[in-house]
């Protein structure tokens, strides 16, 4: 709750060029409850700015620059940003350029320019663009992209997932490591504390996972691989369901997904044995015609995969951040606290179902990665 | 658009920040933790292994146990009998010759009855011809002296003497 409406607070007071887009998912979902909530209003009031939903959702499920926690006093004189300002690390053809994301006091809108290293910085929709020598403030084109202002080479800052990315392993650290600990030859290895809990998880991916989908002979080889992507996945679907923790929707950004599909993608190429390639390009027990005609089909199967794998954490976890936050976004659209008990109703029953999408993701990234590997070490059995 | 295109910034943090908790934790986690779960699971199927086999050996030794009694109570069951057997035999024997010694014996008495009986006889032939032979000397001495003092006298002493 909390998380929403700070946010909406702050989007409601940042948006000024947006008047016209649609209401999105919410006005739609809202319809069956127009009868007792009020009409949305048309127009801004006077001095207040509109509230859009879409871009205070799109907001929230990108990265971010510094860490918004809340703001207080909003649209007053005494307005204060509780922020948690991360580093921004920009190489340029100038270097190596790094500073605070607070020296952009807030803003992603091209408006505050920060002078460092002899070059002009400005965050647009949270995105850090370095101004043409000579410019002195961000001209768009009609589909609002900067005309005068480029990419810096490499954007390498510690943004918001980078920073929660760096929280969660620290937890992951926390916990496997105290487990592993717990193991005493003394004690003829028999867990205990947190080493209790984690075994079954541990054990689980190994017996539900690994073994059946590899094989009994590889399944070793692969499993440091396999528990790392299922604990990271797991638990950062969980931190991104934690409300305070603004934004952080690490496993619904493509890049993280992406990431981790890359390295199933080599892991499984580099392993594919003799059998796996001869599948691809001259599959056996088919005729000639067949074997050309499979082949292209087969080798654009093995990208489609782990593109699969990417598209598939990414827009599930995304998708749930989404229905929540278009569920809490009702309560602005309508401008009435009547619709928060729907709001608040329909927010926690799909909170319910993403804390089990979040395992539910977690294995099927984690079995399928497996059943990649399985296939790709699959010896010839005819 | 931007949702969907993957960040360098982000994807260099990934690829260094999963690497990181890959090597890390296969070598301070994973591995320790697979290690004691295998060795505890080997330790359960040996545990389990040794105890299918004491109980194999416990029911071999069972089994042995009840061959030998068996075996002892057939031995002592045969004992048993033979000596039955033995017994029923010497009983059998005694009585045969009990039963032979009896026949010889009557045989024997039989024997010395029947010598007896023909020694008896033949006294009794010599006993009845010297009484014969006496009575005949008085006879004729009577009827010698008086015929009719005679005839009485013959008929007196037969009544008198009895042929026993």
């Amino acid at each position: 709750m909390q998380r929403i409406s700070n946010k909406v607070f702050k989007a409601e007071k940042m948006t000024s060029k947006t008047l016209k887009r649609k209401f999105l998912t919410a006005l739609i979902l809202a319809v069956s409850f127009i009868g007792f909530a009020k009409e949305p209003a048309k127009e801004g009031e006077e001095g207040k700015e509109k509230f859009d939903p879409k871009e205070m959702i799109l907001h929230h499920v990108k990265d971010a620059y510094g860490m918004h926690i809340a703001t207080f006093n909003a649209d007053k004189e005494n307005e204060l940003h509780l922020t948690i300002p991360l580093p921004v690390i920009v190489y340029t053809d100038k270097g190596l350029t790094t500073f605070s994301s607070s020296a952009f006091h807030h803003d992603y809108h091209g408006h505050e320019i920060v002078e460092r290293n002899g070059q002009r910085f400005v965050n647009v929709h949270e995105k850090v663009y370095v101004l043409d020598p000579g410019a002195l403030e961000v001209a768009y084109d009609e589909e609002g992209h900067p005309i005068n202002a480029h990419r810096p080479k490499f954007d390498i800052s510690i943004t918001r997932n980078v920073l929660m990315m760096w929280v969660s392993i620290s937890v992951l650290f926390l916990i496997f490591l105290t487990a592993a600990r717990r193991y005493n030859k003394s004690d003829n290895y028999v867990p205990s504390g947190v080493a209790s809990f984690v075994e079954p998880l541990i054990v689980f991916v190994r017996d539900e996972i690994a073994r059946p989908m590899i094989g009994e002979h590889k399944y070793k080889r692969y499993m440091p691989y396999l528990l790392t992507i299922f604990f990271f996945i797991w638990i950062n679907n969980i931190f991104g369901l934690i409300p305070i923790l603004n934004g952080a929707n690490l496993s619904g950004n493509i890049a993280f997904t992406f990431t981790l599909a890359v390295l199933t993608f080599i892991i499984t190429t580099v392993s594919g044995n003799k059998n796996y390639w001869k599948h691809i390009f001259w599959m056996p027990g088919v005729p000639v015609p067949m074997k050309i005609f499979l082949m292209p089909i087969e080798i654009i199967g093995m990208f489609v995969k782990p593109i699969s794998l990417m598209i598939r954490l990414f827009a599930n976890i995304t998708a749930g951040h989404v229905i929540i936050l278009a569920l809490m976004s009702l309560i602005f659209v309508f401008k009435t606290v009547a619709i928060a008990p729907v709001s608040v109703a329909f927010s926690l029953f799909i909170t319910v179902i993403e804390v089990i999408v979040t395992a539910i993701q977690a294995y099927i990234f984690t079995i399928l990665s497996a059943l990649y590997f399985g296939m790709a070490t699959e010896e010839e059995h005819h | 658009m931007d949702l969907i295109t993957p960040e360098f910034g982000l994807v260099f943090w990934t690829l260094i920040t999963f690497l990181v908790l890959l090597f890390i934790l296969r070598k301070f986690a994973w591995n320790p933790i697979l290690g004691a779960v295998s060795e505890r699971e080997n330790g359960i199927k040996k545990a389990l292994a040794s105890a299918d086999k004491a109980r194999q050996e416990m029911e071999n030794l069972q089994a042995d146990n009840q061959k030998i009694l068996k075996e002892a109570r057939a031995e002592r069951e045969a004992m048993l009998k033979e000596a039955r057997e033995l017994k029923n035999k010497m009983i059998d024997d005694a009585k045969e010759e009990a039963k032979e010694e009896a026949n010889k014996l009557v045989a024997q008495a039989q024997a010395a009855i029947e010598t007896e009986k023909k020694a008896a006889i033949a006294d009794l032939k010599a006993q009845v011809a010297a009484l014969t032979i006496s009575i005949a000397e008085k006879v004729l001495g009577e009827e010698l002296s008086n015929k009719g003092k005679q005839e009485k006298l013959v008929e007196s002493m037969l009544d008198d003497t009895s042929l026993n």
